[in-house]
């Protein structure tokens, strides 16, 4: 007899999820100006969840100016009661976190482990910390006086939906500006339950404007004329078209953009943590993670320890549906997503790197993809290279520390990069020389809201998070 | 399993042969991160387990108790009460499995084994100048010989903390290896670190690999007389070290966290480290061992109200 | 004074700690400020801009990886032989902008105590600008500015001298390289000043001084994908809206052209911290909890 795990699932009747939902501008929800709708699914079913107003050019503007609107009163109200809208909307989260969990996990199609105890925790902490900047922004040291951009437009990507939006609303609030926001197509519906904790709020109408829909809304959003303040987060490639849609304006533009991040284990490692580490670093949220450790650089001396230790581990991974408490790997969001990592997939089978999953049964409905690592991957293969955006990992080696580290820093993208020793100078070495804006030691994929996160080289540039996270919506 | 088991054994039969090469194979063991450890612990301290899935923790988790009453108070009357207890915990439901053990001092040996006679419940039986071991070698072989000379079916010994944290590793291994030899062919040798002193995660897994070198037939952390004893991580820690220890040498060790777990949850809890991590070759009353006293009742208490879907209540279990 | 015929200096582009001319072998005519010629100044070529780029790329590791003080000693150092040349300097942005000799003497003077400025903050950034952040967790959490790599530099047009050392300076205070494009009707001070980097312990390639056209030279910078970063300041808007779209390509950070009323009012940190990445790294503490055993 085995230890078998009872299903488990975490209820749904939590939620309440409408058939329709509309764009939220100016303090109402409303249909889109050419009326178009769009579906969102359960990536774990591909049951429809509800149907969602798209914003087009018309309703994006709408939502500038309802935005340009509230800016005057927002910017000029004392910190000190900015500050409390924000508390009010971070306890209102706490409150309300079990219902987003189970609403982000249905919508995006990650386990509720990792909602319940990552996401929704994360996005309330991010509220608190930024509301207590609002009225102590002079002793930021941006000035003595420093003010708010005006209209900020933030488009932001399907991954971690409600986190990025706590990542972009709270600094914009908290610094005095008004805020549109584009949501991704594939999981609008935390974004538009945050307009109603805006209402409950009483968050003054047009402070916040929510304009789900496709990449013509982001783009209408980013080139609108009275945006005064550009911030994206999601692929380099369509960072670089945005970098070069605002330039030549007065636009402020922060870009948190793709990762090949190299995690790196020496021989001295703690290896039992470091397996946590490697796994959490590739397969948390399906890997679906812009700082995702998705080259594994492992001393060759510990390779064939290493890998048996990881092989073993990931064969204890528990995939399947996203509402069961005991579910460690989710669904993939989307089709199109799906399409990539197995497209990248097979390329890396057909450039001659070596694949291997666990035995690990898909469920039948739903986008799927195994837990899957490659060995015998160089620099030149392109799983090494291109950012695969799913639970993907490439195993390299290296022989000395100087080695790693050029091989760490071997990419066009600079964002994350692991390091596992328990030499303390070893550390200290590596991590200056990486060059990526975050740099987990003996750790991996930790994030909190007292810290700034952001890439080197192309994964983009400014910081969320923090004191750094200000700048970025700050005439300075 | 390897095919190599007995050159791997042969290779670190090596590594006991000094005190220096012994300390050397000790501290090149992998470093241990605390954080790290202490949040996989805690990770796996989610997993819900539910209906099926608990009622059989609950049946295992009893069936690996080592019903332990370890106290200056203790008299054969009190001992009698707790083999009973062991061998029909619950009177009400006789489905309901034996505990593993009962653990009780070595003078309680014959009133215990008296007590189990006729159930495959085994006496444990705590030796080597327990709780704190300060006694010469000489009294704590004593102890254990006339502990399994009264019938005791296995032999809970402490190491010399003293010893292994002056560093004086083989002092510590010739000990065990004494023990084992006084606890003859029969009966099975816990080796207890008494993790809370031991201080570090370093130093457990560094132990965890003396005492299964020593020839350990189970690795357990603690006396539950000290104000840390068994905590989810250190015995994370220790299931890693047995895993690894089979992997490298075809030799299973059995795992046994003992004091501070009293609820079903914990317990359940314990069970899920042990499947994640060892494995399910570990899930069995052979390979794995709760030492606690009040945890029973609370498993009991917990298999009713799976039972009937009400909460029971500490009448409708018996004090021993 | 006697008849002597005076030795003209032949000017050249400073580039990884050596005096090459163009490689083009192109020059053109510079001017003061009433149309009389001053000196033939190398026309640099793309092949100019993308060898200053190379040098700037080979010079980072060491520049970036050498401590704050001993950038700071160096950067001193450079005011103090700029001292030692401080007529030389003022005659020629006299001549360069059609100042006055006071006037050009005001320009020089500022430009040499900020050379000193920037000195003192090689050392200081870091703690202004980076810190420990109270995570919420049993970790270390550091956030540190680094310098973002070799950086372009379109040089201020209307200000020949102490516009280009205001540019100049917070790029390599804070350890990066600079490719720069000297003013394009005055470069004649930018091309002096890189004889005064080669004699002030600065190594070669930390600062390389192009001369020429910026539509010409600026346009391969902008787009070159070993170049991290351009400050547009010396760039109309058209120029530097092209600039700004090219350096898209790999996501170079693009300082923007911002008016500038007055080159002698104290900078602030923004010049520094255009071109500075943070850093943030963590490492677990160790608790000491209750749990037990924690490190």
């Amino acid at each position: 007899m085995t230890f078998e795990y009872a299903p488990a699932p975490e209820s749904r009747s939590v939620v309440d999820i409408a058939p329709s939902y509309g764009l939220f501008i100016d303090g109402e929800f409303a249909e889109a100006a050419d009326g178009k709708v769009f579906k969102t699914v359960s990536p774990s079913t591909e049951e429809v969840l509800s149907e969602v107003a798209q914003a087009g050019e018309a309703d994006v503007d709408r939502a500038v100016r309802a935005a340009r609107k509230a800016f005057g009163t927002w910017s000029a109200l004392p910190g000190s009661e900015r500050a409390k809208y924000l508390f009010r909307i971070a306890r209102i989260i706490q409150e309300r976190s079990r219902e987003l969990a189970v609403l982000e996990t249905l919508d995006n199609g990650k386990p509720i482990k990792e909602t319940r105890d990552a996401d929704l925790p994360l996005v309330a902490a991010h509220f608190f910390y930024y509301a207590g900047w609002a009225d102590k922004l002079e002793h930021a040291g941006f000035g003595p006086a420093p003010r708010p951009l005006g209209v900020a437009g933030q488009v932001i990507p399907w991954n971690f939906p409600l986190l990025m939006l706590a990542w972009k609303i709270a600094p914009a609030l908290a610094t005095g500006n008004t805020v549109v926001l584009k949501p991704a197509e594939t999981t609008p519906l935390s974004a538009l339950f945050f307009a109603d904790i805006c209402r409950q709020a009483g968050l003054p109408k047009g402070v916040v404007n929510i304009v789900p829909g496709y990449g013509d809304a982001g783009a209408a959003l980013v080139a609108h004329p009275d945006v005064n303040k550009v911030a994206f987060t999601g692929s380099t490639a369509v960072g670089k078209e945005i970098a070069r849609t605002v330039a030549g304006t007065r636009k402020k533009l922060t870009l948190e953009l793709g990762g090949k991040g190299a995690n790196i284990v020496f021989d001295d490692a703690p290896i039992d943590q470091a397996v946590e580490g490697i796994v959490s670093g590739i397969f948390f949220n399906q890997g679906q993670v812009c700082c995702a450790g998705s080259r594994l650089l492992v001393q060759e001396s510990i390779h064939d320890e290493l890998l048996d230790s990881l092989k073993r581990r990931l064969a204890t991974l528990r995939l399947g549906d996203p509402l069961d408490k005991n579910t460690d790997i989710g669904a993939i969001n989307s089709a199109e997503q799906l399409a990539r990592i197995t497209a990248l997939a097979e390329q890396g089978e057909a450039e001659g790197a070596e694949r291997w999953s666990p035995a690990c049964e898909l469920p039948s409905a739903g986008y799927w993809f195994a837990p899957t690592l490659f060995t015998n991957v160089t620099q030149a293969h392109t799983i090494a290279r291109d950012e695969i955006f799913g639970p993907v990992l490439s195993v390299l080696t290296f022989r000395t520390p100087d080695e790693a580290v050029a091989k760490a820093n071997n990419t066009p993208y600079g964002l994350s990069a692991g390091i596992w020793t328990e030499k303390g100078s070893r550390i200290l070495a590596v991590a200056n020389k990486l060059r990526a804006g975050v740099i987990w030691s003996n750790t991996f994929n930790k994030f909190d809201p007292t810290s700034p996160f952001g890439g080197y080289k192309e994964s983009g540039f400014g910081r969320e998070g923090g004191r750094h996270g200000l700048e970025a919506y700050l005439d300075v | 399993m390897p095919t190599s088991a007995s050159s791997a054994a042969h290779a670190l039969a090596d590594v006991t042969a000094s005190d220096s090469t012994l300390r050397r194979f000790l501290h090149g063991l992998p470093g241990v991160d605390a954080v790290g450890l202490e949040a996989r612990a805690a990770s796996l301290g989610t997993r819900s387990i539910k209906t099926t899935a608990k009622a059989y923790a609950i049946d295992l988790a009893i069936s690996m108790v080592d019903l332990t009453t370890l106290e200056g108070a203790d008299t054969p009357g009190k001992v009698r009460a707790l083999g009973a207890k062991a061998v029909r915990p619950d009177p009400t439901d006789r489905t309901t499995p034996a505990t593993a053990a009962v653990c009780v001092y070595p003078d309680m040996v014959a009133v215990a084994k008296e007590a189990v006679a006729g159930s495959d419940v085994k006496v444990a039986s705590v030796a080597t100048a327990f709780p704190a071991g300060r006694a010469s070698l000489s009294v704590k072989l004593a102890d254990v010989r006339e502990a399994v000379a009264a019938g005791a079916d296995e032999i809970d010994m402490v190491i010399d903390r003293g010893a292994f944290l002056a560093g004086r590793y083989l002092k510590v291994y010739d000990e065990i290896t004494a023990v084992k030899e006084a606890c003859g062919t029969d009966a099975r040798l816990k080796v207890i670190f008494e993790t809370g002193e031991l201080s570090t995660y370093d130093n457990i897994r560094r132990a965890s690999w003396l005492g299964m070198l020593a020839g350990a037939d189970f690795i357990k952390t603690s006396t539950g007389k000290v104000a840390v004893n068994a905590t989810p991580a250190n015995t994370l820690l220790m299931l890693e070290a047995v895993r690894d220890f089979r992997a490298q040498t075809g030799v299973q060790v059995g795992v046994k966290p003992a004091g501070g777990i009293r609820t079903s949850k914990d317990a359940v809890k314990f069970l899920v480290l042990v499947n994640e991590t060892a494995g399910p070759d570990w899930l069995d009353g052979h390979w794995f061992r709760f030492g606690a006293s009040s945890l029973l009742n609370d498993l009991l208490m917990q298999r009713q109200k799976l039972a009937t879907g009400r909460y029971s209540g500490p009448d409708y279990v018996t004090v021993d | 004074m006697s008849d002597r015929l005076s030795v003209f200096k032949t000017y050249k582009l400073y580039v990884g700690g050596k005096f090459p001319r163009s490689e083009s072998g192109r020059v053109y005519e510079v001017t003061d400020a009433n149309g009389d010629w001053l000196a033939n100044a190398p026309l640099s070529s793309r092949k100019d801009a993308r060898d200053a780029v190379v040098a700037a790329r080979k010079a980072f590791g060491a520049w970036s990886g050498a401590t704050a003080y001993n950038r700071g000693q160096i950067l001193y150092r450079i005011a103090e032989m700029l001292e030692g040349r401080r007529e030389q300097f003022v005659r020629e942005v006299a001549d360069a902008e059609g100042l006055s000799e006071a006037q050009a003497a005001a320009q020089v003077d500022a430009a040499i105590d900020r050379w000193v400025w920037y000195a003192g903050w090689t050392d200081k950034i870091a703690q202004v600008v980076g810190g420990g952040n109270p995570v919420a967790g049993p970790f270390f959490n550091l956030s540190s500015p680094e310098p973002t790599g070799v950086v372009a530099v379109v040089a201020p047009q209307e200000s020949s001298f102490l516009g280009l050392v205001s540019v100049i300076a917070p790029v390599i205070a804070t350890g990066n390289t600079a490719v720069f494009v000297a003013a394009e009707r005055s470069p004649l001070p930018a091309l002096s000043l890189g004889e005064v980097l080669a004699t002030s312990d600065l190594p070669g390639g930390v600062v390389n001084v192009l001369s020429g056209r910026p539509a010409e030279i600026a346009a391969p910078l902008a787009a070159h994908q070993d170049v991290n970063a351009i400050d547009l300041a010396g760039a109309d808007d058209v120029l530097a809206k092209e600039l700004e779209i090219a350096a898209a390509d790999n996501l170079k950070r693009v300082l923007r052209p911002q008016p500038v009323d007055d080159w002698t009012a104290t900078p602030g940190i923004d010049r520094m911290t255009a071109f500075l990445e943070t850093k943030t790294v963590w490492h677990p503490t160790g608790s000491l909890g209750a749990s037990g055993s924690s490190y």
